[in-house]
C-alpha cells in the first residue's frame, strides 16, 4: 500500500537524522541496507523489481491506442519512439496506459500540453520522484527537483549559486583548456569510442570541479551516476541489483561526508571559501547542517551530479550523431561559425538527453478531453514536445539555424527549469568551438549504442573518426 | 507608436519602437536586442526575459504577479523593480520607459 510505505519512507528518515549525529552517514545507509533485506525476507518486498528483456518492439500501428506503453525501455534504442509518439500526439495526446510494469500513468506529449503541465505546481506535484518508477525501496532520497515550493525554492536557491553565470565566467578559461587537452589527444583517421573519450570524460572533469571532489577520483562520480539514473525499477534501465545501489549510497555517503567534514574544518582554520557547491551549501543558513540531514543531503548531491552527467554527455555525442545524418549542417557551420549558440540549442532539443519528468497531480484536473484523477502518475514528456510539428517546422530535421530552437523543452519549464541550463550551454559552445578549430570532418563510422532506459536518451558507443584540418 | 529603451549590463543602449498591446519581451525580442533570451515564448515559464524597470517607470509598470514572482525569485541578480519582459504588456502611457538588462539570463 502506498500510503503505508510512504508512512514507512517519513520514519525512516526521521530516524536517520535522529542518529546522524552519532551514526555516521554511510554507516547509516549500511544499516538500512541489512534492513530492508531483513524487511523484505519477513513481509516480501513492495513491489517485485522488475526486469526488462528486450525483444523486438511491434510496429505502433498494429496496436489499439490503449495497449501503447511509451515506458518500454528499449523504445529509444529500437529508433521506434517517433512513431510511438507522433501516434499519441495525433490520437490521444493525454493518454493513459493502465498497465506498464512501472504501475499505470498518464503520458502527456504535445508542447502546448506539457509546459501547462509543467507550469501549474499548484495541480501537479513533484513529490516525492522525477522518474516513472520508484527508487530501490529504502533509498528514498529527497532532492528539491521532486520538492515541491515553498521547500523547493529554499533549497534550490542555497545550490544554484554553483552554476549562476557569474561563476560561469570564471571557469570559461577552465573548461577550455580541458577540451583543448581532450580533444588534441584524440587518434586521427583511425576509429574510436567518442563516448567514454570525449563526452564522459568533459563532463567528469566538470562534475570534479563543481563538488571539489579528489580529481583523480572522479569516475566515481560518473559510475554512482549511471547506475543511480540506471535502475531498473526507476527507469527500466539495466541496474536491476539494488544491494548495489545501497553501497554505492553508502560510498557516496562516505565520501562527501569526508569532503565536508575537510572543508568545515579548512574553513574553520580560516581558509576562504571556495565556489564548489560544498562551500556555498556550507555557508547559507538553511543548508550550513544539511549533513544532519542524510537523505535530503544524499539527494541534493545526487541530483547535481546526474543532473551535470547524463545531460551534458549524451548532448556532446548527440551533437556527432546529428551533425552525421544532417551532413550539409556541417557544411553551413562552417561556414557560419556564429551559428553555434542557436546550434548548441537545436542539438539540446534534437537530443533531449532526458526523455521526461514525471508529476503526480494534486487533483482532479481535466486535460485535452480526459480526466486526470487525484493522485495519478503524469509524464511530461519532453521529447515528444521536441518533435511536436504543432510548435516546429520539420521537427525531425536538425537545422543548426533553426529560428526557434531556443524554445526547446529539454531544460523544463517553471520553477523547476533546469539550474544548469547555462553551463550545459557553455560546455557545448566551448565543444564545438575546439572542435572547428582542429578538425575537417567527424565522421560517425558504424550504428550508434543506445542506452536501456526510458528517462535518458543517451549513447554507451559512438564510434567516431576524425580528419584533421588541413 | 511609442519608444522604449533597453540598457544592456555594459550600458549599451538600444531604442526600439513599439505599438500598445505588445509586450516588452516581445518588442526586444523583435528587435534583436541582446541580453534578454525569452526561451519560452512569453509563458512566464523560464525566466530569461528579465528586465529592471527605472524607479520612475515602476508605477507605471506595476508589481509582479505571484507566478513571475516565484519565477523571478530565482535569479540573482533580482532587484526591487525586477520585472519578466513578457508580462510587462506596453501602454501609450510607457512611451519613453527604460529598462535595464541584468548582466545574465537565468
Amino acid at each position: 500500500m502506498p500510503t503505508l510505505s510512504k508512512t514507512f519512507d517519513d520514519i525512516q528518515s526521521r530516524v536517520i537524522n535522529a542518529t546522524s549525529r552519532v551514526v555516521p552517514m554511510h554507516r547509516q545507509i549500511q544499516g538500512l541496507k541489512l534492513l530492508m533485506g531483513a524487511k523484505k525476507k519477513a513481509f516480501g518486498p513492495r513491489r517485485p523489481v522488475p526486469e526488462f528483456v528486450e525483444s523486438a518492439i511491434p510496429d505502433v500501428n498494429t496496436l489499439a491506442l490503449e495497449d501503447i506503453d511509451v515506458s518500454n525501455p528499449f523504445l529509444y534504442r529500437q529508433d521506434q519512439w517517433r512513431a510511438y509518439f507522433k501516434r499519441l500526439r495525433d490520437e490521444a495526446p493525454v493518454h493513459y496506459q493502465k498497465n506498464s510494469p512501472f504501475g499505470p500513468f498518464w503520458s502527456v506529449t504535445r508542447f502546448e500540453d506539457i509546459m501547462f503541465v509543467d507550469k501549474s505546481h499548484d495541480l501537479f506535484s513533484a513529490e516525492p520522484q522525477i522518474i516513472l518508477g520508484d527508487p530501490p525501496e529504502g533509498l528514498s532520497v529527497e532532492m528539491f527537483i521532486a520538492m515541491d515550493p515553498p521547500k523547493h525554492d529554499v533549497q534550490r536557491s542555497s545550490v544554484q549559486g554553483v552554476v549562476a553565470p557569474k561563476n560561469l565566467k570564471e571557469m570559461e578559461e577552465l573548461i577550455r583548456s580541458r577540451t583543448g587537452d581532450v580533444l588534441d589527444s584524440l587518434p586521427l583517421g583511425q576509429p574510436f569510442n567518442w563516448v567514454p573519450t570525449v563526452s564522459k570524460e568533459l563532463t567528469g572533469r566538470m562534475l570534479a570541479t563543481l563538488l571539489d571532489f579528489p580529481y583523480e577520483e572522479r569516475h566515481k562520480l560518473v559510475e554512482w551516476s549511471d547506475r543511480m539514473a540506471g535502475a531498473a525499477s526507476a527507469t527500466g534501465g539495466e541496474f536491476a541489483d539494488e544491494e548495489i545501489m545501497f553501497d554505492d549510497a553508502a560510498d557516496m555517503a562516505w565520501s562527501f561526508s569526508k569532503l565536508w567534514r575537510d572543508k568545515e574544518a579548512r574553513r574553520a582554520a580560516g581558509e576562504e571559501p571556495g565556489f564548489d557547491l560544498i562551500s556555498l551549501l556550507q555557508s547559507n543558513d538553511d543548508t550550513k547542517d544539511l549533513i544532519n540531514r542524510p537523505m535530503e543531503f544524499i539527494g541534493n548531491l545526487t541530483l547535481l551530479i546526474v543532473g551535470g552527467n547524463d545531460t551534458t554527455r549524451n548532448s556532446m555525442s548527440g551533437g556527432l550523431v546529428a551533425m552525421n545524418e544532417f551532413p550539409k549542417e556541417l557544411e553551413k557551420l562552417k561556414a557560419k561559425p556564429e551559428l553555434i549558440p542557436n546550434m548548441v540549442s537545436e542539438i539540446i532539443r534534437w537530443q533531449t538527453p532526458l526523455a521526461y519528468m514525471r508529476r503526480v497531480a494534486k487533483q482532479d484536473v481535466e486535460l485535452g478531453g480526459q480526466t486526470i484523477k487525484k493522485g495519478d502518475r503524469v509524464v511530461m514528456w519532453y521529447a515528444s514536445g521536441n518533435r511536436d510539428e504543432r510548435k516546429f517546422e520539420d521537427p525531425d530535421h536538425f537545422i543548426i539555424d533553426r529560428k526557434d530552437a531556443r524554445n526547446h523543452m529539454s531544460f523544463g519549464y517553471g520553477v523547476h527549469r533546469c539550474m544548469g541550463n547555462r553551463l550545459a550551454e557553455l560546455q557545448l559552445r566551448i565543444l564545438w568551438e575546439e572542435i572547428l578549430k582542429r578538425f575537417d570532418k567527424i565522421e560517425v563510422v558504424g550504428e550508434p549504442e543506445r542506452v536501456q532506459s526510458n528517462f535518458v536518451r543517451g549513447y554507451s558507443e559512438l564510434m567516431v573518426q576524425l580528419t584533421p584540418k588541413s | 507608436m511609442g519608444k522604449i529603451t533597453f540598457i544592456e549590463h555594459d550600458q549599451t543602449e538600444h531604442v526600439a519602437e513599439f505599438k500598445a498591446g505588445s509586450s516588452v519581451m516581445q518588442i526586444a525580442v523583435d528587435n534583436l536586442i541582446p541580453g534578454i533570451d525569452g526561451d519560452c515564448g512569453g509563458e512566464c515559464a523560464c525566466g530569461t526575459c528579465h528586465v529592471i524597470v527605472s524607479d520612475d517607470w515602476f508605477r507605471k509598470t506595476g508589481t509582479p504577479g505571484g507566478e513571475e514572482e516565484q519565477m523571478l525569485s530565482m535569479t540573482p541578480e533580482r532587484a526591487s523593480t525586477s520585472r519578466l519582459g513578457c508580462q510587462v504588456v506596453i501602454t501609450d502611457e510607457m512611451d519613453g520607459m527604460t529598462v535595464h538588462l541584468p548582466e545574465f539570463q537565468m
